[in-house]
């Protein structure tokens, strides 16, 4: 059967799940950049992208979230906020029913963020570098 | 093979600058982390979601001792002035970028224009990095 390519609006609201996940977007909004009304949205985006919209949205977020927790150490509520998402709770939930656990233990069978962030040596360099601290010999000598 | 990994741009509040390059540009955190063995030095990078192999890195123009402070006042002096580099960026639609970008609440220096080479646009940082947006005419894409 030849590919037939989803309509232009759908894809328009596919690419705001996929570039807006972080502010608070919901189904509505999607439907709205669609100019369709959300029922009949919802039933045009599953039979275009074999998934619901709300499915598609979520997962981008949990995508995000797992990434962050990962590769940032950030906490679990920031990162929940951060990918769009306003209650901890559900976040957790979603989360742990996407990934098969909690977001801090799916963190903790990571190396920590701060391993793989991979700050470079002449960072290290300079910034590990201690103060100078003056000992008692260099003020005796500092007359000279 | 050598490839380009991360480049770094000095910022004058990383959390100013997190929030315009992710909420604003639409880039991806790639790593954000704070270390207290390095006096709470933050590794902030972000990139574009459809780049992931190459990131920006956000770095905060450190104090004494890691750089003096004449030099720090340097740096921002030169980046107040637009002189402290520019990042290049491209897109398949300039003319949609600019909008969406604009409605988002960017500056833009210079409004999409025909040059040579495609189609090029300007916007600063809020520290006052230069940026270009430019839509690449097909046939100067190198390679």
């Amino acid at each position: 059967m030849a590919h037939v390519p989803p309509p232009r609006h759908l894809l328009r609201a596919k690419d705001l799940a996929d570039a807006r996940y972080f502010e608070p977007l919901d189904v509505d909004d999607l439907a709205r950049a669609a100019g369709l009304s959300r029922a009949h949205f919802s039933r045009e985006f599953r039979g275009a992208f074999g998934e619901s919209p709300h499915s598609y949205l979520l997962t981008r977020r949990m995508e995000r979230a797992a990434a962050l927790l990962r590769t940032t150490d950030r906490s679990v509520a920031d990162i929940c906020f951060s990918v769009g998402l306003q209650s901890v709770g559900s976040f957790t939930t979603s989360f742990t029913r996407t990934f098969g656990s909690s977001p801090t233990v799916y963190r903790a069978t990571f190396p920590p963020a701060e391993h793989q962030a991979r700050v470079p040596a002449c960072v290290v360099r300079f910034y590990g570098r201690p103060q100078h601290r003056t000992f008692r010999e260099d003020s005796a000598r500092a007359p000279d | 093979m050598i490839r380009i990994a991360n480049s770094q741009l000095w910022v004058h509040d990383q959390d100013e600058a997190l929030a315009f390059y992710t909420e604003k540009l639409g880039m991806e955190v790639r790593s954000d982390v704070t270390l207290p063995e390095m006096g709470g030095f933050r590794w902030l990078t972000v990139g574009p979601a459809g780049q992931p192999d190459f990131s920006i890195v956000l770095m905060a123009i450190p104090g004494a001792p890691v750089m003096d402070a004449d030099t720090g006042q340097e740096v921002r002096d030169l980046m107040s002035k637009g002189f402290a580099g520019t990042v290049f960026l491209t897109t398949d639609d300039v003319h949609a970028s600019y909008e969406e970008l604009k409605a988002r609440g960017v500056e833009f220096t210079e409004e999409p224009e025909e040059r040579p080479y495609g189609i090029d646009s300007g916007f600063r940082d809020p520290s006052g990095n230069s940026f270009r947006l430019t839509q690449v005419n097909e046939a100067v894409v190198p390679g």
